[in-house]
C-alpha cells in the first residue's frame, strides 16, 4: 500500500475514534447529570410528593401534586397552540412556499428562537395578562407555545424536505393531487422526524421558568379551569432552590427528577404510539 | 374518487369531469391557503413581539440614542444605562458554547448514526433528547456546585500554566465567569445538535453511502465527503437552533457567569449577558427608565440574532452546492 | 393510503387530549362545588416569603374557603403588579417611593409585618470565629478600597484572630432585591463615599465583586470561594447555620443580629413612626440595636371593590397583627413592637 493509502487508513481510524470519543464524552456528561439528579432527587420521591399539596413553611413533607398537574396543563395548552402552527408552517415552507415568503418565515422563526425566554414572558404578560388583569394558565401556555413554534417549524421543514423525491413522484404518478400527496405520503414519511421535533420542543419548554413567572404566576392550591394562576414544576424548583431551607432544596431536586420523568414518559408514549407508522417508512 | 390516468385533455371535456378537475385543484389551493395562514401567524407573532419591545423601550431609546450601544456603564441608581458589557458577554459565551458543542455534538451524531449498535445508539439518542428537558435552574445549580469549583480548582489553573501567555487565560480563577457560562451553555445545546443531526444523517439514502464505498472511499471519507455534505442543511439548522438557545439562555447563565457588568479579555473573569441581566433585574426594576432600558436590551438581543442569522444565511448561500436534500 | 399506525396514533392522541380536558374540568367542578372559595393573589418580597406562606396556610386552616396565594417574585415586581392591578396585594422590603405612590389609581396602605436583618457572611479558611466589622470596614470592602483581609481596618477590631493576607472576594446579589436595598441603604448612611459613588437601591452599580442570584446563589458562591464576603438575610443565615459577623452600631457597640438586637433597632423608630409606616431603621440609635435591620411591608390598596376579598383581607391583616406574630420567631423573624402593631390595627379600618 502506498503512502497515500496508509494516510487515508490512518485518518479513517483516527477520525472514527475521535467521534467515538466525543460520543462517549457526551454520553458520560449526560449520565453524570442524570445520576446527580437521580441521587439528589431520588431521596424524596414518595407517594406524598405526587398526591399532596406543598406543606406549610417550616414543616417537612408535603408534595407538589398541584405543580405536576399544572405542568401537564400548561404543556397541553402550549402543544395546542404551538404544534399546529409549527407543523403547518413547516409544511408551508417545505411544500407550498415561494422563495421570498419562505425566506421570510424561516428567518422569522429563527429570530423567534433566539428571543430570551424572559422576553417572551414579558411579551405574553403585556398582551394577555395586562389586558385580562389577572394571571392565568392560558397566558402561561401561550408563552410556552410561542417558544415551541420555531423549533417545530425548523425540524418539520427539514424532515419533510428529507423525504426522498421518488416517494412523492410515485404518489403523483398514481394521480394524487399535491395536497393528498403531502397529507398521506410525505407527512407520514417524515413522521418520526416531526415527532422528534415536537418532542424536542416540548422537552425544551417543560423546563422553562422565566416565561411562567409573569403569566401563569404560581399557586399554592389547585387551579381549576384555565383562567387562574397555576403552579408548575419549573417555578416550584426555582422558588425552592433559591429558598433558605434544606428541605426545600431537596424537594427542588426531586421536582427536577419528576419533571424529567414526565418528559421521559411523554417521549416513550409518543414513540410507542407512532411506532408502527415510523417503522413502515424506514 | 377514481384515480385519473390521463390528465391532459385534447378534446373539450364533458361537464362532470371538468367539475371534478376543478375540485381537485381547489383542494391544493385550500391546502396552500391553510398552511399560509399558519405561516403568517409566525410572522404576526414576531411582528407583535418586536412592536411591544419597541414601544416599551421608548423612554430609554429617546434618552440614550445610539450611545446605548457604546456605553459600559450600568447604574440603576444614577439612571445611566449602557449595553456594551452585556453584548460582549452574550456573544462571548455563545461563541464558547458553539466552539465546544458543535464538534462534540456532530461527532456524537456521526458516531450514533454510523454505528447503530442495535438498540444502544437509539437508547443513547433518546437519553440525549431527555437532556433538553432538564430545567435550566438545575443546570444552574449543577454549575454552582459542581462545574465552578472544578474549574476553579483544576481546569483554570491548568489552563493558566499551559496557555497563560494568551490574554484569554490570565487573571484570578473564581470558577464562575465566562468560561463556566460557556461550558454550561455547551452542555445545554449539545442535545439539539445531536438529536437533529442524527436524524438527518440517518435519512441520507443508502445508495449515496454505498456509492461512495463502492468507489473505494474509506468509512471516514464516505462520511466527510458524502454523508455530511448531503445532510448539510439539516446540520446547519441544528446549529442555528443551538445558537439561538445559547443566545437566549437565562437561568443557568445567570448562576455561573458572575454577574459583573465588566468587559474583560480573560475567560476566567466574571461577566454578564443580556438575558441574565434582564432575568435578574426585571422583577425588581422600579422606575420607568430602568424598565425601558432592560427592554431595550431585549431589543438589542433581537437585533443581534437578526444580524447573526443574516450572516449565517449568507454563509450558507455562498457555500451552496448541488446535490444534497432538495425541497 | 393511510397506514394503520397513523390512525391508531391519532386516535390515541385524541383520547389523551380529551382525557386531559376531562381532568381539568373535573377539578373545576370539585373545587368549586363547596362554599365560595375566595382566591387572593399577592406578590412581592422573597425575604418575607417564608412567613407569608406560613401565615397563608395557618389562616387557611382557620378559614378554609380563603386561599391566599403569595408568590415571591421580588419587591419591585410586587409593586408593579399591584400598580397594574393583577394582584390583590403586594409585599416589599422597601417602602414605595412617592413617585410610585403617585402612579397608583387609589391610595396604597403600608402594613409592616415583621422585622428582618441583613448580616455579613464570610468564608476565610482557618477562621471559625465571628468577626467584628466597623461601618468603615464594610464600606471600604464593598467599595473595593480595602482589598486584603489583614488590612488594619479589619484587623484592628479582630485582634485575637490571625487574618490572612489574602485578597478579599466580594460577593453581592445580582438580582434586584430588598436585601440589597437594606444593605446599600445602611452603607449610604454610614459612608458618604458610598452614597456619592453608588447610592442605595434594589439594584446598584457595584464597584467590585461577583454577583450571586438569590440568597442561595450568594451563599453557594461564598461557600465555594475562599476569602470571600457577602451579605444575606438573618433568617437565611440561621436556617442554614451560616457563620456571620457582628457589626458596630452607632453607639459603638459590636452587635450580632439576633431576635433581641433586631427589635431593639425598631424600638427607637416605633415612637416616631410616621402615619403611613414608611420608615427606614438602618443605623438607628440605641445601645443594643443591630444597625442593619428593616421592616418589611404588605402593600394593600385602600379601595377594594370585591366585598368578599375586602373582608377576608381585613380579617387576615387583623389576625396577622395579633396571633400571626407568634409564628415569627420560630421562623427567625423578629416580631413587630407592640405599639406599632396596635397602630396598624387601627389603620385596617381605612380599607373600604
Amino acid at each position: 500500500m502506498n503512502l497515500r493509502g496508509r494516510w487515508r487508513k490512518f485518518l479513517n481510524a483516527f477520525m472514527l475514534g475521535l467521534t467515538a470519543l466525543f460520543a462517549v464524552a457526551t454520553v458520560s456528561v449526560l449520565f453524570f447529570i442524570l445520576g446527580y439528579l437521580v441521587y439528589h432527587g431520588g431521596k424524596n420521591v414518595n407517594l406524598d410528593f405526587f398526591t399532596r399539596l406543598p406543606a406549610p413553611v417550616g414543616e417537612a413533607g408535603g408534595g407538589m401534586a398541584n405543580a405536576i398537574v399544572g405542568t401537564a396543563k400548561l404543556l397541553f395548552v402550549a402543544l395546542v397552540i404551538g404544534a399546529p402552527v409549527g407543523i403547518f408552517s413547516g409544511v408551508y415552507l417545505s411544500e407550498f412556499g415561494g422563495k421570498v415568503s419562505s425566506f421570510a418565515v424561516r428567518y422569522t422563526a429563527d429570530l423567534l428562537n433566539g428571543v430570551p425566554s424572559i422576553v417572551i414572558g414579558i411579551f405574553a404578560y403585556a398582551v394577555i395578562v395586562l389586558r385580562a388583569r389577572h394571571f392565568s394558565t392560558l397566558a402561561g401556555g401561550f408563552a410556552l407555545g410561542v417558544m415551541m413554534i420555531p423549533i417545530i417549524v425548523r425540524s418539520t421543514e427539514e424532515f419533510l424536505k428529507a423525504v426522498p423525491r421518488p416517494l412523492r413522484e410515485g404518489a403523483m404518478a398514481l394521480g394524487a393531487s399535491k395536497w393528498r400527496t403531502v397529507l398521506t405520503v410525505v407527512v407520514p414519511a417524515a413522521g418520526s422526524g416531526i415527532i422528534t421535533g415536537v418532542m424536542l420542543a416540548l422537552a425544551r419548554i417543560a423546563g422553562e421558568t422565566a416565561p411562567l413567572l409573569f403569566t401563569a404566576f404560581s399557586n399554592r392550591y389547585w387551579s381549576p379551569g384555565f383562567n387562574q394562576p397555576i403552579a408548575s414544576l419549573p417555578v416550584m424548583i426555582y422558588t425552592y432552590a433559591i429558598g433558605p431551607y434544606r428541605d426545600w432544596h431537596e424537594q427542588a431536586w426531586t421536582a427536577g427528577l419528576v419533571l424529567l420523568g414526565l418528559v421521559f414518559v411523554l417521549n416513550v408514549a409518543t414513540r410507542l404510539v407512532f411506532a408502527r407508522k415510523m417503522a413502515a417508512f424506514r | 374518487m377514481p384515480a385519473r390516468a390521463n390528465v391532459v385533455e385534447l378534446v373539450p371535456s364533458p361537464r362532470p369531469l371538468r367539475i371534478l378537475w376543478n375540485r381537485l385543484r381547489r383542494g391544493d389551493e385550500i391546502a396552500h391557503v391553510v398552511t399560509l395562514v399558519f405561516a403568517s401567524v409566525v410572522l404576526g407573532i414576531t411582528a407583535l413581539l418586536v412592536y411591544q419591545l419597541w414601544i416599551q423601550s421608548a423612554l430609554s431609546r429617546q434618552k440614550f440614542g445610539w450611545a446605548f450601544f457604546a456605553s459600559r456603564v450600568w447604574d440603576p441608581v444614577a439612571g445611566q444605562f449602557g449595553a456594551l458589557p452585556f453584548l460582549y458577554g452574550t456573544l462571548l459565551t455563545s461563541a464558547i458554547a458553539l466552539l465546544l458543542a458543535v464538534p462534540m455534538g456532530l461527532g456524537t451524531a456521526i458516531f450514533l448514526s454510523e454505528f447503530p449498535l442495535a438498540r444502544l445508539s437509539a437508547a443513547f439518542a433518546f437519553l440525549v433528547d431527555l437532556l433538553a428537558a432538564v430545567p435550566s435552574v438545575i443546570y444552574g445549580l449543577l454549575g454552582i456546585f459542581v462545574l465552578a469549583p472544578w474549574l476553579r480548582v483544576s481546569v483554570e489553573p491548568a489552563l493558566r500554566s499551559c496557555l497563560g501567555f494568551l490574554p484569554l487565560f490570565r487573571g484570578p480563577a473564581f470558577g464562575v465567569g465566562f468560561l463556566a457560562a460557556g461550558l454550561i451553555l455547551a452542555i445545554m445545546v449539545v442535545p439539539f445538535i445531536v438529536s437533529v443531526s442524527r436524524e438527518v444523517l440517518i435519512s441520507v439514502p443508502r445508495e449515496q453511502r454505498e456509492a461512495a464505498l463502492a468507489l473505494g472511499a474509506t468509512r471516514w471519507e464516505m462520511i466527510s465527503k458524502v454523508v455530511v455534505p448531503f445532510a448539510k442543511t439539516g446540520i446547519i439548522g441544528s446549529i442555528f437552533l443551538a445558537l439561538a438557545r445559547a443566545l437566549g439562555e437565562t437561568m443557568a447563565v445567570t448562576m455561573v457567569i458572575g454577574n459583573d457588568p465588566k468587559i474583560s479579555a480573560s475567560l476566567f473573569a466574571p461577566g454578564y449577558s443580556i438575558a441574565a441581566v434582564i432575568a435578574n433585574e426585571f422583577t425588581e426594576a422600579t422606575g420607568n427608565l430602568y424598565l425601558s432600558a432592560l427592554i431595550e436590551l431585549g431589543l438589542v438581543l433581537f437585533l443581534v440574532t437578526f444580524a447573526l442569522n443574516g450572516l449565517a444565511r449568507l454563509l450558507v448561500l455562498a457555500t451552496a452546492q448541488r446535490g444534497g436534500i432538495q425541497g | 393510503m393511510r397506514s394503520k399506525g397513523f390512525t391508531r396514533g391519532s386516535a390515541a392522541l385524541c383520547i389523551l387530549l380529551v382525557g386531559m380536558c376531562l381532568v381539568s374540568c373535573s377539578h373545576n367542578a370539585a373545587t368549586t362545588s363547596g362554599s365560595q372559595t375566595v382566591l387572593i393573589n399577592g406578590a412581592g418580597s422573597t425575604f418575607g416569603y417564608p412567613i407569608y406562606s406560613r401565615w397563608a396556610d395557618d389562616f387557611h386552616k382557620l378559614h378554609p374557603n380563603v386561599e391566599i396565594n403569595y408568590q415571591s417574585v421580588g419587591s419591585g415586581a410586587g409593586i408593579r403588579q399591584l400598580l397594574a392591578g393583577t394582584v390583590d396585594f403586594g409585599a416589599s422590603d422597601a417602602p414605595m417611593t412617592d413617585a410610585e405612590l403617585a402612579q397608583s389609581k387609589s391610595p396604597v396602605l403600608h402594613f409592616p409585618t415583621v422585622l428582618g436583618a441583613v448580616v455579613p457572611t464570610y468564608n476565610i479558611p482557618g477562621i471559625t470565629a465571628e468577626l467584628k466589622f466597623t461601618p468603615q470596614a464594610l464600606a471600604g470592602i464593598f467599595l473595593g478600597k480595602i482589598t486584603k483581609w489583614n488590612d488594619p481596618a479589619i484587623a484592628r477590631t479582630n485582634s485575637g484572630l490571625k487574618l490572612p493576607s489574602a485578597t478579599i472576594v466580594v460577593i453581592h446579589r445580582s438580582d434586584g432585591s430588598g436585601t440589597s436595598f437594606i444593605w446599600t441603604d445602611y452603607l449610604s448612611k454610614v459612608s458618604p463615599d458610598w452614597k456619592n459613588k453608588v447610592g442605595s437601591g434594589t439594584s446598584v452599580n457595584w464597584p467590585v465583586g461577583l454577583g450571586g442570584k438569590g440568597s442561595e446563589g450568594v451563599t453557594g458562591l461564598i461557600q465555594q470561594t475562599p476569602n470571600s464576603i457577602g451579605y444575606v438575610e438573618l433568617t437565611y443565615a440561621i436556617q442554614n447555620h451560616i457563620l456571620f459577623g457582628a457589626v458596630q452600631n452607632s453607639s459603638g457597640e459590636f452587635v450580632k443580629a439576633s431576635l433581641e438586637s433586631v427589635p431593639a433597632a425598631a424600638a427607637s423608630a416605633a415612637h416616631s413612626m410616621p402615619k403611613d409606616f414608611r420608615v427606614s431603621i438602618t443605623n438607628p440609635s440605641g445601645k443594643d440595636a443591630y444597625p442593619i435591620a428593616s421592616f418589611t411591608w404588605l402593600l394593600v390598596p385602600a379601595m377594594i371593590p370585591d366585598a368578599a376579598k375586602r373582608d377576608d383581607i381585613k380579617t387576615f391583616l387583623h389576625w396577622m397583627l395579633t396571633e400571626g406574630q407568634n409564628d415569627a420567631e420560630s421562623l427567625a423573624y423578629a416580631k413587630l413592637p407592640s405599639n406599632v402593631s396596635a397602630k396598624e390595627d387601627a389603620t385596617i379600618s381605612e380599607i373600604h
